[in-house]
């Protein structure tokens, strides 16, 4: 193949992937320099959505810029807010009551669910596949109507508060989650069935766009695409916070590296996040679900704090400096799409179009978070 | 005067079979709606008229009044010819289609080669129409729909070519002549002929799909790649022309396979042969090909050639040699 590309390098041409592109999901753009269909060179193009989120943050008090952390990840909002909550708490200090802490991990396990069903769907629909979106979307939808009596909201979710969360569940939820559980293990195989075992699918995803533990490292991949590639990294489990330390779940994670192995990993990971909120939904304690005595008005002692928490996609890490006065000296978010995005351009080198797009949807894209 | 009646009948055929594959080109894609929206648990059109049954006619009425934008620095030519290339063979083609013993429009000698010499003629106009685009997603769908097709035409017309030894005619209404009289005689089950034909069959209709460009083989217009592949620049009319063609040219394949394999209009019972049981069968194999689009995801490229060049076309040399050892033999 190397050859090939190497015997005809003055005939190559540009493709413009995008802004506009069915398979971006999002103005995302990748310069490609193709060679009839191969890939000879990708380069990512950033910048389309780009917000200034880090910018905001300097300029707004810690309280008010709590909902810009649901715009950047639309599809795992709960994480964002979750990574800059519990950050804020670090800084000033405040303890959060149990109830509210296990009410966060099972809103936002059950949002993981739902943005890995959504991806799924849009996976398929990469690789050609229309109906498995439909139902996803069906299975999507039950948990959107749970998250929306307990939030208020059905995508940009701005639940979590500094030292609790907004309110509490109400008594339809935690049977609504219980059978919801119930129905999405009774569906899984079903998708296994028609989907995974599809021998279409399977050879369009087993040995294709390899990513090596080593190219993850490289580029500071992390989430499922470094456990596909046989990395086992969870924030979750390897730098434990809020409740998940007594939570008895594993971390999928698979060898091979392909597009399969990234797939299998969204897959378990779904049925893992339901165990995770079947055991909270067991142990969930009464009491208040606000600390007492936050102040109105936070400001964070000086200093300089960092906190990580585990999205749909992987990693995602807020740094505040706090500088003592009302709203942050510095804020930086490291999101993990970014990261993962950053690898596509020498993963998909001497690819062909179609099995490079398939390995950009395995990477589970969400362009707003890369461009904040 | 006296006008011949032959004129008049060759007239009112000429208006049928157009309206037959415009027809078919709107209702299709209101059963493809349909159909889709059923497997994906939805209700699919459903407004406009009973079941939706008017949406084609408003569909079309939208198609025609919207402008007809030809972008700048596409071959003008090339670009309006292209839609027209795809859409006339189509119809060109219903002329040899006998739909029952006396609804034929021409019974041509030949009536099978006819066929599949305007079939060619479609991929032609795709590849002008992508070339004439000047997109680079058009192009590159060109190139695929080529290879495609000329990887598919040839375990294709190597099928055909079995039949033909089997039957001894290219006259279409002479193959069904001689597959009457029960579902036994039908060339899918003429184990006689030779053990292989039921995959004969399996290798037309899969041909069919990869030839007219239906997923899992649809290469040609890979959304999710080529964002509409060939038909990328085209818009309104153009476009709609383009699947009017597409569409004819499923009918037109799912007529065929019925003529060659599944006995044209005789009925499985030998009872009451006629044009409803002709259309029965098309319109099941036209079903089945919307059901396998909604149902499989798209196969790479490289995996459909490989399909075609390792395996269809070994295997169906193999139904031709055994075929004609067959026929010599008894």
């Amino acid at each position: 193949m190397s050859a090939l590309i190497q015997s005809q390098a003055n005939e190559t041409f540009v493709l413009n992937l995008g802004p506009q592109h069915p398979a971006t999901h999002g103005v995302l753009r990748v310069k490609l320099t193709m060679d009839g269909e191969y890939i000879v060179e990708a380069e990512p193009v950033l910048g389309y959505i780009h917000r200034m989120h880090e910018k905001m943050g300097e300029n707004r008090t810690w309280a008010q810029f709590l909902p810009n952390t649901g715009r950047m990840d639309y599809l795992h909002a709960l994480a964002f807010n979750h990574g800059y909550v519990s950050l804020v708490e670090r800084a000033a200090g405040l303890t959060v009551p149990e109830r509210a802490e296990y009410l966060r991990v099972i809103t936002s396990e059950l949002n993981r669910v739902s943005s890995h069903l959504l991806w799924f769907g849009a996976f398929i629909l990469d690789l050609g596949g229309f109906s498995p979106l439909l139902y996803a979307f069906d299975d999507r939808e039950h948990i959107l109507d749970l998250l929306e009596s307990v939030t208020g909201s059905r995508l940009t979710y701005c639940y979590f508060r500094f030292g609790g969360v907004y309110n509490d569940i109400d008594d339809n939820f935690v049977p609504g989650a219980r059978a919801f559980i119930k129905r999405l293990r009774e569906r899984m195989p079903m998708y296994h069935n028609l989907v995974t075992k599809n021998i279409i699918l399977m050879k369009r995803l087993q040995e294709v766009g390899p990513i090596s533990a080593e190219m993850c490292r490289k580029y500071g991949a992390t989430g499922p695409v470094c456990r596909g590639s046989g990395i086992n990294f969870d924030v979750r489990k390897h730098e434990p916070y809020s409740i998940y330390p007594e939570m008895d779940f594993e971390v999928p994670v698979y060898e091979q590296g392909d597009s399969m192995a990234r797939y299998m990993v969204r897959m378990d990971e779904i049925e893992q996040s339901l165990r995770i909120v079947e055991q909270a939904l067991d142990k969930l304690p009464e009491g208040p679900v606000m600390a007492e005595k936050v102040p109105k008005i936070l400001k964070p002692p000086k200093g300089d704090y960092y906190h990580a928490v585990e999205t749909a996609r992987g990693s995602f890490g807020v740094r505040a400096v706090s500088d003592g006065s009302n709203t942050p000296y510095r804020l930086k978010l490291r999101s993990p799409t970014f990261s993962n995005l950053s690898l596509f351009g020498e993963a998909c080198r001497g690819m062909l179009l179609p099995d490079a797009l398939a390995l950009m949807g395995s990477l589970d894209l969400v362009i707003p978070e890369i461009d904040r | 005067m006296q006008v011949d009646p032959e004129i008049i009948r060759l007239l009112a055929f000429l208006v049928g079979v157009i309206a037959f594959a415009a027809l078919n080109a709107a209702y299709l894609v209101w059963l493809e709606r349909k159909e889709a929206a059923h497997i994906q648990r939805r209700i699919g059109p459903k407004e406009v008229g009973p079941f939706g049954l008017l949406q084609p006619l408003v569909d079309g009425i939208k198609l025609m009044t919207k402008q007809l934008i030809v972008p700048a620095g596409v071959d003008p030519v090339l670009f309006k010819i292209a839609p027209i290339l795809v859409m006339v063979p189509a119809i060109m083609s219903f002329v040899t289609i006998p739909f029952s013993e006396t609804l034929v429009a021409r019974k041509l000698d030949l009536g099978l080669l006819v066929i599949f010499a305007f079939a060619s003629v479609n991929v032609l106009g795709l590849l002008l129409g992508a070339w004439g685009s000047r997109n680079k997603y058009a192009v590159i769908s060109a190139a695929r729909v080529v290879s495609q097709n000329v990887a598919y035409e040839i375990p294709m017309l190597v099928t055909v070519v079995t039949l033909v030894m089997i039957s001894g005619t290219m006259n279409l209404s002479e193959i069904v002549g001689l597959q009457m009289g029960g579902f036994w005689h039908w060339n899918i089950l003429n184990l006689a002929a030779s053990p292989l034909m039921p995959v004969a069959f399996l290798i037309f209709f899969i041909c069919m799909l990869a030839e007219t460009n239906r997923a899992p083989f649809d290469m040609a217009e890979a959304e999710s790649e080529l964002v509409a592949g060939a038909f990328t620049e085209y818009s309104g009319m153009g476009f709609g022309v383009f699947f009017m063609g597409e569409y004819a040219n499923i009918v037109i394949g799912a007529s065929v396979a019925t003529i060659l394999f599944l006995g044209g209009w005789d009925c499985p019972f030998g009872l009451f042969p006629g044009v409803h049981w002709f259309l029965i069968k098309m319109y099941f194999l036209i079903f089945t090909v919307i059901w396998i689009r909604w149902t499989f995801p798209r196969t790479t490229f490289y995996g459909l050639l490989n399909l075609s060049w390792k395996i269809l076309i070994p295997i169906s040399f193999v139904n031709l040699i055994l075929t004609s050892a067959m026929l010599k033999v008894f």
